[in-house]
């Protein structure tokens, strides 16, 4: 055996690690729950309980020790599970939100940070256990702490449902105050897609697909901290070249992925599934998506220009991603969360970021509206009309766009709200004042578009 | 030739802080103790700071990779130093395909 170590490379991964906080942000297991139906509610329960302890209870200690033998940290563990609306199509809402419960109870049990899945797909319409499902969503949220929810509103062959978009508003809103004591939390747990994928390991988004295994590992990394400072250090470089620093950072940043996944399959195991390429920032300092397009040259993320950096930025990481991995999917972008990224919220604060500019950027990169808070005094039909017009990019440009804001129950513009941990705090931010509610109420679906005639 | 993923059992140990008498002899007596055998030292110092790259192989070894990166972290972090020691896969994997 050779020894083909170069110092630069080991003292530029340690760097990485230590200095720019480079770190795996989740493995997420996804297990199928089609096999746990039951006509009695308490043996469904059980059946859950144990498929999901039987499945993932090594999950935690498998990750802390890949963690301890690489020297690399592994933020989170998770488990994402077949649609509940899909698994349990048959309850009733009070039975659904005793399955969250069982959710909850089994992620306590292993010691898991989330359990994705509460979820129900209704791009084209509801059968009775979506709706069961959706009805329960406000109270499931409110009453567990780990279970996450996601509702899929659309899809680019299907279009978009409204009737689901109105209603979401609702869910959103009620999920808010029945959590205000606690800037609305439950929100936070709550994201409503067009286009969502089924092996996305991130949250609150993450459910188990109904064309995915019995069992799989899927692994979602992070790193704007590495990118930023790579960007910074060649103030000079053109486009051309930019892109190639990324383009080069986001392959070592997702190897690292690739490298965790292939190790938690092996020891669990389980089939590995996808890396996950999103750049996934946390509210640390040094490690925000907004300090990455700031060091491009931007005074403040949100000024104009910052669409075209976020395009480039998105774009390299993708390319320079998917040469890492044998399996790339999932989300695959750059996050732009507000309240989970110090660049963001600092860009809000001062003025320079706002909503509509965030949803212009969310044309060019990975999720959507995510993790902001709205006015407490917005109406359910305001937060259905973003809904819409975030759905309506994501059918449009053939991506998944996503929605997950959180009405401030009783504080207004420029008020702060704080969730604590990997969510962060976040400025509310200001929203139209004219109604959308005539438009959202109309009933029915938008048409799936065409697909040719691509101007 | 594929990458080996855990099949080898060995492992970079890097230290890093301000120069001192006696930080070669302290890991390498560590490592003697341990049965960890040393294949490769590369060691700097610049601006009195030391930075030191081993690599070693642990298949001789009476110590688990983990409980060894926490010891050698333990006693270098109470002589103001900063020892990792990690599989050399995370090195190999983020840089080659």
């Amino acid at each position: 055996m050779t020894i083909t170590f170069a110092r630069e490379e080991i003292q530029q991964t340690i760097k990485m690690i230590h200095e720019e906080n480079l770190d795996i942000r989740t493995i997420t297991m996804g297990i199928s729950l089609l096999d746990c139906g039951s006509e009695d509610i308490s043996r469904m329960e059980q059946k859950i309980y144990d498929k999901i302890t039987k499945n993932a209870g090594q999950l935690v200690t498998v990750g802390e020790q890949i963690s301890a033998r690489y020297g690399i940290p592994i933020i989170n563990k998770r488990v994402s599970v077949t649609p509940i609306a899909i698994a349990a199509a048959h309850l009733n809402t009070d039975e659904m939100v005793r399955i969250a419960k069982t959710l909850n109870r089994a992620a306590r049990e292993i010691g898991i940070n989330f359990i994705g899945g509460f979820s129900a797909l209704v791009q084209k319409g509801f059968t009775v256990g979506d709706l069961a499902l959706i009805d329960a969503i406000p109270q499931a949220l409110s009453e567990t702490e780990f279970v996450c929810s996601s509702v899929n509103i659309g899809t680019t062959k299907t279009g978009i449902n409204m009737d689901a978009v109105l209603k979401m508003g609702q869910v959103i809103l009620k999920c808010a105050q029945l959590t205000a004591d606690q800037d609305g939390i439950a929100a936070a747990k709550l994201v409503v897609f067009c286009n969502a994928p089924e092996d996305n390991p991130f949250m609150a988004g993450a459910f188990h697909g109904v064309g995915e295994p019995e069992c799989v590992i899927n692994v979602g990394v992070s790193g704007p901290g590495v990118v930023a400072k790579v960007v910074k250090e060649f103030p000079a470089a053109d486009f051309s070249e930019l892109s190639n620093l990324i383009k080069q950072t986001s392959f070592k940043i997702t190897r690292m992925g690739e490298l965790i996944g292939r190790a938690a399959s092996k020891a669990l195991n389980v089939p590995f599934g996808i890396v996950d390429l999103s750049l996934a920032p946390t509210p640390a300092i040094g490690d925000s998506v907004a300090e990455i397009l700031e060091n491009m040259g931007l005074e403040r993320c949100g000024t104009h220009g910052t669409t075209a950096a976020l395009a480039l930025l998105n774009d390299a990481v993708k390319k320079g991603g998917a040469m890492a991995s044998s399996h790339v999917g999932g989300l695959s972008g750059a996050f732009i969360p507000v309240s989970e990224d110090a660049g963001m919220v600092k860009a809000v604060e001062v003025g320079a970021l706002t909503l509509d500019k965030l949803e212009a950027m969310t044309c060019v990169c990975s999720v959507g509206l995510d993790m902001i808070a709205l006015p407490g005094d917005v109406s359910a039909e305001t937060i259905s009309a973003i809904i819409a017009d975030e759905a309506a990019i994501g059918m449009i440009n053939k991506k998944t766009t996503a929605v997950r804001v959180i009405p401030a129950i009783g504080k207004k513009a420029g008020d702060r709200v704080e969730w604590g941990g990997l969510l962060g705090g976040a400025p509310v931010m200001a929203i139209h004042p004219f109604s959308s509610k005539m438009f959202v109420s109309r009933g029915g679906r938008i048409p799936a578009p065409l697909i040719s005639l691509s101007n | 030739m594929t990458l080996s993923l855990e099949e080898s059992n060995r492992a970079i140990i890097t230290i890093l802080g301000r120069d001192q008498t006696g930080i070669i002899a302290w890991v390498s007596g560590r490592l003697a103790e341990y049965r960890v055998n040393i294949l490769d030292i590369s060691q700097t110092i610049v601006d009195e700071f030391f930075t030191m790259i081993m690599v070693v192989d642990l298949n001789p070894a009476n110590i688990g990779l983990v409980d060894l990166a926490r010891i050698l972290e333990q006693e270098g972090n109470e002589k103001g130093l900063q020892v990792k020691a990690q599989h050399e896969d995370i090195f190999t994997f983020m840089h080659r395909i």
